[in-house]
């Protein structure tokens, strides 16, 4: 099997193909056999630009419905030709009825088979199992999708990321699509909030992809324990969310740490505790009694309780958030503010000042009462 | 000089407002030096509701709530996990863990009804006898409520009953099966859109 490596994208324009192009020539100029299979430039001069110089394998013409014809992907031609690595642009593609494979990254796996590497670009949004959140995020679904073990199969995921202003200021330049479609672009895809969600489910995704590479997971698991999971102990932590709950030593808290530990649980991640000790604070009578109950559920849990002594609850957090690499803070509901209190920003807001950017604040509410019988 | 000369006070609705905003403040000031009696220690401060699996009770429950809510008692549901002897006795157990959540939320939620304050705890041991123990050991509370033979103490035996009336520093309440005991509480997401247990 050839080596297969994608390069994935939040949008269009972000520079995927451009890219596959660039480690093409490094590839070739390292003095492997490297041909273009397919290429998409989408009439962008700077891609075109960077494709000369590399063979590519010259495409076939398909006859399809109505009588026009497409060029497509010569995949008889490029196994011919046999190089030792093809690059092969959008493999979501559907292939027009009547060639060998429907999709192109079934295509692809063939080229694979034969042993020839590939390098090949998808967007994010392409993913099968992300295409309904990305449609819901920005109102555009698109139809050619992407079984997400395609993915997961790849040897490399490279993620090209832009900022969605850089983005824009491409397409606004005319980088992207011609001058006549630009504005089109950017009142529909093109909006900062649609680029800011893309970019951060393709981070996610890619984050994921790591760490599901980065584990082995144990056949035994018994009890659900992760403990076997790790390669090994020394193995660096991926970048990754992390949770920070701060709870404090009573029993109301035990709330906050039971929903945080679920989305924990949901997000494949770890959980740390945080009880931001005033300094006149004894540890003793009630309180000890709690911060022991609160140190055997962490254990149980699996999560890390941290006790820090300060006197700004938002400070401390928000130093603890740093070093533990925490994307988000959990707090639970404050009581109503009574007095002078009301006056005083609210802890969220001001943790959120504290918190480094893109750290999320989230406020864990009190349920209503959710209690089912049955007869048996 | 007086200080009212000084001021010049022309209007006597300010003389009269200084006035009631004086007698206002004096009041306000006394009644915050009223000495509160010293609140007298409940004679009863926990009860522990030890329960196995993912169902108990809803009599147990009930039971529970009630003394607890009588004596101003705080309700510690306490859920009993078995670690097998092939991990340390201190590991994390998640699916139990996620079990045990159900559950004590159930049970928070219909003491939030009552008006009782609850404690929870996750006890491991290698048996659910050992779990008990630990949690004698370890934990404060003055009363133990259990139901014998009914649904949600399928884990201790008649045998751990006996045990748990010689070895509990408290008063035990062992609750005999009663026709009422198919009424249960399970955890909101182990039931379907009717209500009923999936």
């Amino acid at each position: 099997m050839g080596h297969y490596k994608i390069f994935l994208g939040m949008a269009a324009g972000v520079g995927k193909t451009y890219r596959m192009l660039q480690e093409g020539h490094a590839e070739a100029e390292a003095g492997r056999d490297v041909v273009i299979g397919y290429l998409e430039p989408h009439e962008r001069p700077e891609t075109s630009a960077q494709a000369h110089g590399l063979e590519e394998v010259p495409r076939r013409s398909v006859e399809i419905r109505g009588g026009a014809t497409v060029t497509e992907m010569d995949l008889a031609a490029l196994l011919r030709r046999a190089p030792e690595l093809a690059l092969i642009d959008e493999l979501a593609h559907t292939n027009p009825p009547g060639i060998e494979h429907e999709k192109r990254y079934e295509d692809i796996a063939a080229v694979l088979a034969a042993g020839i590497d590939v390098f090949s670009t998808v967007n994010v949004q392409h993913l099968e199992s992300l295409n309904d959140q990305v449609a819901e995020l920005t109102g555009v679904r698109v139809r050619e999708t992407v079984p997400d073990k395609i993915l997961a199969g790849a040897d490399e995921v490279v993620l090209i990321d832009l900022t969605p202003e850089a983005l824009i200021a491409r397409l606004r330049a005319g980088k992207i699509y011609p001058t006549q479609n630009i504005d089109a672009a950017l009142n529909n895809f093109f909006k900062i909030e649609n680029l800011a969600a893309l970019r951060e489910v393709s981070l996610r995704q890619v984050a994921e992809d790591v760490e599901s590479k980065r584990l082995v997971y144990s056949e035994a698991e018994t009890l659900g324990t992760r403990s076997e999971e790790r390669v090994s102990d020394d193995t660096p932590k991926a970048v990754g969310e992390r949770l920070l709950a701060l709870v404090r030593p009573q029993p109301s808290s035990q709330r906050l740490v039971r929903r945080a530990w679920r989305s924990a649980q949901r997000l494949g991640t770890d959980l740390d505790l945080l009880w931001v000790k005033p300094p006149r604070v004894q540890i003793e009578g009630e309180v000890e009694r709690q911060v022991t109950a609160l140190r055997r559920l962490a254990s149980v849990l699996g999560a890390t309780l941290i006790i820090e002594e300060h006197d700004d609850v938002v400070a401390a957090a928000a130093r603890v958030a740093r070093e533990r690499g925490s994307t988000y803070i959990m707090v639970g509901e404050s009581p109503p503010a009574k007095g002078l209190a009301r006056l005083r920003e609210p802890l969220p807001q001001r943790l959120m000042r504290a918190a480094s950017p893109g750290v999320d604040v989230r406020i864990v509410a009190n349920r209503g009462l959710r209690e089912e019988e049955w007869a048996s | 000089m007086s200080i009212f000369a000084a001021i010049r006070i022309e209007d006597p609705l300010i003389v009269v407002a200084l006035i009631l905003g004086l007698i206002g403040g004096f009041q306000y000031a006394k009644s915050r030096h009223v000495r509160r009696p010293p609140v007298e220690p409940e004679a009863v401060r926990h009860i522990l509701l030890p329960f196995t699996g993912t169902e108990i009770s809803r009599r147990a429950v009930d039971a529970a709530l009630r003394l607890a809510r009588a004596e101003g008692a705080t309700l510690m549901p306490a859920y009993l996990a078995q670690v097998p002897k092939s991990l340390p006795l201190d590991c994390p157990i998640p699916l139990e863990a996620a079990k045990a959540m159900g559950m004590l939320e159930a049970i928070e939620q219909r003491a939030g009804t009552k008006g009782v304050a609850v404690d929870a705890r996750i006890e491991r041991g290698r048996t659910y006898r050992h779990a008990l123990a630990r949690l004698l050991s370890e934990e404060d509370f003055d009363r133990v409520v259990v139901s014998a033979g009914a649904t949600g103490t399928q884990g201790l035996s008649g045998d751990d009953l006996v045990w748990l009336l010689e070895k509990a520093p408290a008063e035990v309440m062992i609750l005999r099966p009663g026709p009422e005991d198919h009424r249960i509480l399970v955890p909101a997401h182990l039931t379907n859109a009717n209500g009923v247990a999936a």
